[in-house]
């Protein structure tokens, strides 16, 4: 029950402890040999270290770096979003909403089906920004119903049952979320209609993606908006004394049903915004996509330090900056092939050794009361 | 129909039922609730439709020119709503209404609303071009709304089935529970009998018995309607002559000690292992294919519920195992593999196997035993995806044949006797059905072993269980080596049988369908998860396997999802429930009860607020 903190001290130490020891030297001797790996190469790459460690050795270029990082804290950018809802729904209720990945593919979708309608009008191309701010606006909307519905119909008779319960249910959840998408809407994968130039190319002056830039810039102002919800507003605060305690919560007169719902809606608010962030970034939509970034954007509200706001921005940040430099800053040195396509097993790796390091995250968890033995 | 019955005593426990008051009148209905249950199911009704359901299923005929597949799905939504909406919240010590035509009025508008669903989508698909973003419904389903006629007709028909319908779903709770019982059984009958067809043709026609099967079943399919009549009169009657016979039985059971009891067990073993040995050689190649896959599942089953149901370890990752299997039997015995390929024969390697397996499950499992039970959950997971990753990537694709798999692999061969390919799919349910008896045995003496109630504790309440002297740690890493051994019998089976693996058997759907299976079958219940195996996987089928009900194929996952959902919500210690653990889910709802019969007099506020909704098991 208590994080996988060292043995206590006192406590004997098992041979899993000695394992698990073992495990943290070797993940982080990795990484440092990995990246030593990486600076010589990047002195020279006939360097005699880098050529122990791959013989192929190419090093990467200034702008090469620069662009992994960039993709990266764009993308860090809307885990960043998503994780979000993973954490305030643990900080109050405790449990791992696993369909919130499921909410965010909703929230692309229809973004995709709203978009593909403004195209259809002609309304895309001539005023791309306001058709944006309808389809965050529709995608929005939409994600809070979901959200909303899915913590009335399966979270909400389940309080106060052993944990589990609610996880595998969130489980059931998503797996009908993502397999009624493929019977209303098909399993192809479908496209968001083109974007203004402005918006793929890059820029001029500054070298970045139009994109890049607006996913950036949106996740920042609502992480601004959010934050000001939470800690300015009479909501936020009885958010934060039921995700403090809930029993003492109501005793003061808040209503706990109706900020629990307030905290799934806004997650799935936000969920929906980061869906319409991916179509940006990567124009096509599936039913999958919920599931990869689902659990990263959950690894991020760990490493973050779960049932924190700033936290789970700065985890959503880390995690796609290392899911994005990481095969090629670490990997790559160490003469690992084709490491483009270990990038997902290198985000689910950066979570166990999360685990394995620092089970509290950066910022320390806040839990609900009953967690927090 | 009468109107008021006599309250009788159903199963046991409702001894002292307060009594009945009057029935209420038809119309004096609770509205909002009504027209809400009519709105989500309205809802339902489109959903499915639009899923296309009803169409593609239709082809598949349930009794011959009356009923198809798809029409029941259709119906089946405005059923329960009206039966449902007649529910009444049992409070103790509070009296019950007396079920009447309140409830058959109930019901009936329910059921319209519900139906007025496909009234609205009949609409719709006659007005608006609904293709776009909705790609998947095929053009028949306005044809088959109308029964070919005008949309007019299908906006008419539907709120009249609708309401019929859910008459009839409300006029259920007028029935006595021993009539209730006989008409749930003559349902249950002649809709088995629909969905075992192609077993029980397959047989037939192994036995010789055609004659008979000709007769119950239509040539194109589906139950003759009127054999339908009389499967549904004789096990009507068999019901009601029947009633309590079983129970009396399992009570008799239950009396037994010692020795006579081990050795009517021994004989109902002894008999379901004659059946199962029997019954292959009459069956044909799908029948036997379809066993095999059960048993597979099984296998897997069994080896998650010695994680998830006796030790309470939620690992989402069990598909690495049976991934680590296939592909170990794979690398050692196949010519073919590309880096090592000793060609050992498949007992040996079965050997090798099981001692890789059980190491990857020490590896997987030490770092997150420690973990709470949520985050042990993802990262399990997490392992899950990346072991697949790996077997998929360019880096290892020198060991393991990357996207291309291995293939060519040879089958199982038992002291070369015989060699169990995917060709001859009796041998190899032969084999699993052996592996299955194995692991059984395995199972169910850990479970009264030490190890088991150490395990048991730990699920519990792992605090206490340490205070009693339990290494948790050590304890808990086992029950994930013996979890991924049995996982990795049926990985080398499977391996054998399809003969080729692909990193693409091994999604990590395949850990949510055995979890589902496990849940659903009851979890820590070897009979319940053989039970939820051979139900689920037999009809539905497996994530690529097909199962009786071929038809489902494209929603069966759908379906596993809302069965995981359903079972949560209503029945979390699934169908057959092990006794400890639905003790454990229901503490609560077994103390508020106690509570409750203690001081019924001066307490009368009961919301049911918190705690699962189910009853507790009897």
């Amino acid at each position: 029950m208590m994080g996988i903190g060292r043995a206590k001290s006192g406590a004997p130490r098992t041979g899993v402890d000695w394992f698990l020891t073992f495990m943290r030297v070797a993940i982080l001797t990795l990484v440092a040999v990995g990246i030593l790996a990486f600076i010589a190469q990047e002195i020279d790459t006939d360097n005699p270290f880098a050529r122990w460690a791959n013989p192929d050795a190419t090093g990467l270029t200034g702008a090469q770096f620069r662009g992994l990082i960039i993709s990266g804290v764009a993308q860090g950018c809307m885990y960043g979003l998503i994780a979000l809802g993973y954490s305030m729904v643990y900080g109050v209720l405790g449990f791992i909403n696993f369909a919130h990945g499921e909410v965010f593919m909703v929230g692309a979708m229809t973004g995709m089906i709203t978009s593909n309608k403004l195209a259809d009008a002609g309304l895309w191309e001539s005023n791309f920004i306001g058709s944006l701010i309808f389809i965050v606006i529709v995608s929005m909307i939409v994600c809070t119903l979901v959200a909303v519905i899915m913590e009335r119909v399966a979270y909400r008779p389940l309080r106060g049952s052993p944990r589990l319960i609610p996880l595998i249910t969130s489980i059931g959840v998503s797996f009908f979320i993502q397999n009624a998408s493929i019977v209303l809407l098909g399993p192809a994968a479908k496209a968001y209609p083109d974007v203004p130039d402005w918006v793929k190319d890059k820029h001029t002056f500054i070298q970045i993606e139009g994109s890049r830039i607006l996913v950036v810039v949106v996740a920042a102002v609502s992480m601004g908006v959010l934050w000001y919800l939470v800690e300015h507003t009479k909501g936020g605060k009885a958010m934060r004394a039921v995700a403090e305690d809930a029993e003492i919560a109501a005793l003061m007169g808040i209503n706990v049903n109706r900020t629990i719902v307030k905290v799934f809606a806004v997650g799935g608010a936000m969920a929906g915004l980061a869906g319409i962030l991916w179509g940006i970034l990567f124009r096509s939509v599936i039913h999958t996509t919920g599931f990869l970034p689902g659990i990263k954007a959950f690894s991020a509200a760990v490493v973050g330090g779960i049932g924190h706001l700033g936290g789970a921005m700065a985890g959503g940040l880390s995690i796609g900056v290392a899911e994005s430099v990481g095969p090629l800053l670490i990997l790559e040195p160490l003469g690992v092939s084709g490491v483009s396509q270990l990038r997902d097993a290198v985000a689910f790796a950066v979570l166990i050794g999360v685990l394995l390091l620092r089970p509290a995250g950066i910022f320390g968890e806040r839990l609900p009361a009953e967690d927090r033995t | 129909m009468t109107a008021t019955l006599p309250p009788e005593t159903g199963a046991a426990g409702a001894s002292a039922e307060p009594p009945l008051a009057a029935s209420r009148p038809a119309l004096a209905q609770d509205w909002r609730r009504l027209v809400r249950m009519g709105a989500v199911g309205a809802v339902a009704q489109v959903f499915i439709a639009l899923s296309n359901m009803p169409v593609r299923l239709d082809e598949r005929v349930i009794v011959k020119p009356v009923l198809s597949l798809g029409y029941l799905t259709l119906l089946i939504v405005p059923f329960a709503a009206g039966h449902r909406v007649g529910h009444q919240i049992k409070r103790e010590g509070m009296p019950q209404h007396a079920a009447g035509a309140h409830e058959v009025a109930g019901g009936a508008a329910c059921g319209a609303v519900a139906g007025g669903g496909l009234s609205l989508l009949a609409v719709l698909l006659a007005n608006f071009d609904l293709r776009e973003p909705l790609v998947n419904w095929s053009p028949m389903l306005a044809e088959l709304l109308a029964f070919g006629n005008a949309t007019r007709f299908a906006v008419v028909i539907w709120l009249l089935i609708g309401a019929a319908v859910g008459a009839l779903g409300g006029g259920l709770r007028l029935l006595g529970p021993r009539t209730r019982r006989a008409v749930v059984t003559m349902a249950l009958a002649v809709g088995g009998a629909a969905v075992l067809e192609p077993l029980v043709v397959d047989l037939a026609e192994g036995m010789r018995l055609e004659a008979l099967t000709d007769r119950l079943y239509a040539r194109r399919g589906g139950i003759n309607w009127t054999s339908a009549l009389g499967l549904a009169a004789g096990s009507g009657i068999l019901a009601v002559l029947g009633r309590g016979r079983i129970q009396q039985a399992r009570a008799h059971i239950a009396e037994l000690e010692g020795a006579q009891r081990t050795r009517t067990n021994g004989l109902l073993i002894l008999a379901t292992a004659a059946v199962l040995i029997v019954l292959p050689l009459f069956a044909g190649k799908l029948t036997n294919e379809l066993l095999a896959n059960v048993g597979l599942f099984v296998l897997l089953a069994l080896g998650l519920n010695v994680v998830v149901g006796l030790a309470g370890i939620l690992d989402l990752g069990y598909v690495a195992f049976f991934a680590v299997g296939s592909y170990s039997a794979a690398v050692l015995t196949a010519a073919t593999s590309p880096r090592i390929n000793p060609e050992l024969p498949w007992l040996v390697a079965l050997i090798v196997v099981v001692i890789i397996t059980g190491l990857v499950g020490l590896f997987i499992g030490a770092p997150v035993i420690r973990m709470r039970g949520d985050y042990l959950a993802i990262v399990t997971l997490g392992f899950g995806e990346i072991i697949r990753l790996l077997f998929l990537s360019d880096w290892l694709s020198g060991w393991f044949g990357g996207s291309q798999g291995i293939t060519k692999i040879p089958g199982a061969g038992i002291f070369g006797l015989t060699d169990v390919a995917g060709t001859d799919p009796r041998r190899v349910f032969y084999l699993v059905l052996a592996f299955c008896a194995l692991a059984i045995y395995v199972s169910w003496r850990l479970e009264r072993s030490r190890l088991g109630r150490a395990w048991m504790a730990v699920r519990e309440d792992e605090t206490v269980a340490e205070a009693m002297g339990i290494n948790t740690v050590n304890v808990k890493l086992l029950a994930f080596v013996v979890g991924a051994v049995l996982g990795s019998f049926s990985g080398a089976i499977f391996s054998a049988k399809v003969g080729s693996v692909f990193p693409n058997s091994f999604l990590i759907l395949v850990s949510i369908v055995i979890l589902v299976v496990v849940i659903f079958g009851g979890m820590g219940n070897i009979v319940g998860v053989i039970a939820g195996s051979a139900v689920l996987i037999g009809v539905l089928g497996g994530p690529k396997q097909p199962g009786l009900l071929a038809e489902f194929s494209e929603f069966k996952l759908l379906i596993y999802g809302a069965l995981l959902i359903w079972m949560m919500l209503a029945r979390p210690e699934g169908l057959i429930p092990s006794v400890r653990r639905s003790r454990e889910l229901h503490q609560q709802e077994m103390a508020q009860d106690a509570w409750l019969k203690g001081q019924v007099e001066d307490d009368n506020h009961d919301d049911g607020g918190s705690g699962p909704q189910a009853t507790p098991a009897t």
